[in-house]
């Protein structure tokens, strides 16, 4: 789908979240300058097309008690790739899987997926659980907990 | 401290929003709350810091372009190199981690090469290499996270 500029002046009213009033979609395209099912009808193809992931409360792990950000990263060979996402994905508790280009020799891992965790020990039991399921598809992986939030927003569209 | 309305609140709508004229109307009917309810109870967890925002969620890649980006920083240069990296505004995520790469960025921005330039200026100001790791496939999760308060 290719966005028009009503979409992206959407997008960039809506990215900071919905306002908590009564009618948000209203407050919305008043201040897109359209009606306000349009505003609705517009984010609803957004979210069929795939541009809009998910419309809903986006809850900070970090203060909800989850202290411990994994990035658990896979060397698998690319012909196994779909099949490892979609053990990764299936796992239930893995909020974002990605495949990214190796860059040997400082990088030889191809898979990602986050985890996020309470403690320590249950974090690295769901490693544990992630390896089991990718069992024979990783040749090494490891995880790498993020020691430090520095910067935190959701996409920036100006 | 979080409530057990609260929890529903947050395990109940991290995705289908409702479309509608009057959504946090239709989510009390759904959880026998009224909208005031939901509406104070869900400033207050955006207030508490427990959720980020109520909205869209985008999808990477379908809006402009952008890359997760790796820096082998020495630990006495972290600090300012964090600084520095987090000043972009085209610079949404930024953690350190446990890693010899120990600091790890999210680039966005409208194009592939507004993004490539954002890294190469980054690495022509510290004088450390940047890795551009750009998303091949996504698999898609369909749901939130799933909180378990266990």
């Amino acid at each position: 789908m290719t966005l028009d500029e009503v979409d992206r002046r959407i997008i960039v009213a809506t990215q900071d979240g919905l306002p908590l009033v009564a009618r948000p979609y209203h407050a919305v395209a008043e201040e897109v300058g359209v009606p306000p099912v349009e505003v609705m009808e517009r984010m609803e193809r957004m979210l069929d097309a795939g541009v809009i992931r998910r419309i809903g409360a986006v809850p900070n792990h970090y203060a909800l008690g989850y202290r411990f950000n994994g990035m658990t990263v896979w060397d698998v060979a690319d012909e196994d790739v779909a099949e490892a996402g979609e053990r990764l994905t299936a796992a239930g508790f893995v909020s974002h899987c990605y495949q990214r280009p190796r860059m040997p020799p400082a990088w030889p891992y191809n898979l990602f997926a986050m985890i996020h965790a309470r403690d320590e020990v249950t974090a690295g039991s769901l490693v544990v659980d992630l390896a089991r399921r990718l069992n024979g598809l990783s040749r090494s992986h490891m995880v790498l907990f993020s020691t430090r939030i520095l910067k935190k927003t959701g996409l920036r569209l100006s | 401290m979080l409530d057990a309305a609260d929890r529903r609140l947050l395990a109940e709508f991290q995705h289908h929003f409702p479309l509608v004229p009057e959504p946090y109307a239709e989510l009390a009917g759904r959880l026998g709350m009224d909208e005031s309810e939901v509406l104070e109870r869900l400033a207050a967890l955006k207030a508490s810091g427990h959720i980020s925002r109520v909205g869209a969620v985008f999808t990477p890649h379908k809006v402009g372009a952008s890359t997760l980006a790796a820096m082998a920083v020495p630990p006495e240069w972290l600090e300012s190199i964090a600084e520095l990296v987090s000043a972009y505004p085209e610079v949404n995520h930024n953690y350190q981690r446990d890693h010899r790469l120990n600091l790890w960025f999210v680039v966005a921005a409208p194009g592939r090469d507004e993004v490539r330039a954002v890294l190469d200026d980054i690495s022509a100001r510290t004088g450390i290499a940047v890795l551009d790791l750009p998303l091949l496939e996504d698999f898609h999760i369909d749901l939130g996270f799933d909180i378990r308060w266990s």
